[in-house]
């Protein structure tokens, strides 16, 4: 995969995240976030994850966000900027901010990463949907009572009267 | 120019980052939420970014969907939580929920 298509997508991302963390607004926050999770599907894609990519798209982009959307309309006056989404800490934040990118990217341009020769790139649905049934099925089984679990669990917390 | 492990590195390092300050700024419970989003999304960048330079595709991919399955849950629970506090103070912002605090 060259750079030239890797630049685009990644400056995509780090602007609609940027857009995510420092927007006023957290209608635009949740647009912007639909960039961020988008984006990087695409890049799951060329990284030659294309079931991830579209588990990506149908779960993030067509669930998480959606129920985000919904929470957010919900519960909050939309208009009113100070009670949807007031920032602070600001002051402290920024410097472990600044100082753990910093760090993370200092620590990774030192190191010389184990690579392989050479990448070659195949459709990963067959060996995905095989390894899920064969040597991955007990976690899989075990994430599938997760998600039962969880969305019984949402339910009954959402439905509660408040006495 | 091609692509290294490098470059998909600093990018799930730089959505890391901007995912934790939102964490640490937000007051409001659902953008705390969207900041925790971020920081998952950085992390299976990272699983796939690993496991594609490796030639070893499977591992990271497997991860990263359960990565992908679990976020899912958390966010439908956490954001039940939200409603479900919303519904009885009339404010999910979180330095106010203080229920709990006995």
């Amino acid at each position: 995969m060259s750079l030239f298509l890797f630049i685009p997508i990644a400056l995509f991302m780090i602007v609609s995240t940027c857009v995510v963390s420092f927007s006023r607004n957290l209608i635009y926050s949740a647009f912007a976030l639909l960039g961020t999770l988008f984006g990087s599907a695409v890049l799951y894609g060329m990284l030659s994850a294309d079931f991830v990519a579209v588990a990506q798209l149908l779960i993030y982009v067509g669930g998480i966000l959606i129920l985000i959307l919904f929470a957010v309309m919900l519960t909050t006056g939309i208009a009113d900027i100070k009670i949807t989404n007031k920032s602070v800490y600001g002051k402290w934040a920024l410097p472990v901010f600044f100082l753990l990118l910093f760090g993370l990217l200092s620590l990774l341009v030192g190191v010389d990463w184990p690579v392989a020769k050479e990448v070659t790139a195949q459709s990963m649905v067959r060996p995905i949907g095989h390894a899920l049934l064969k040597e991955y099925l007990l976690p899989f089984e075990v994430i599938s009572i997760l998600l039962l679990g969880a969305l019984v669990g949402a339910v009954v917390i959402v439905r509660r009267e408040v006495r | 120019m091609t692509l290294t492990m490098g470059h998909v590195l600093a990018l799930s390092a730089i959505l890391f980052c901007l995912g934790l300050y939102n964490v640490m700024t937000r007051r409001n419970a659902v953008g705390i939420l969207m900041g925790v989003e971020i920081i998952l999304n950085a992390a299976g960048i990272n699983f796939v970014g690993f496991s594609y330079f490796q030639n070893n595709f499977l591992p990271g991919q497997i991860f990263t969907l359960f990565l992908i399955v679990l976020a899912a849950a958390e966010a439908a629970v956490a954001l039940a939580i939200v409603v479900a506090i919303y519904k009885r103070s009339q404010t999910i912002d979180v330095e106010e929920a203080t229920l709990l605090k006995g």
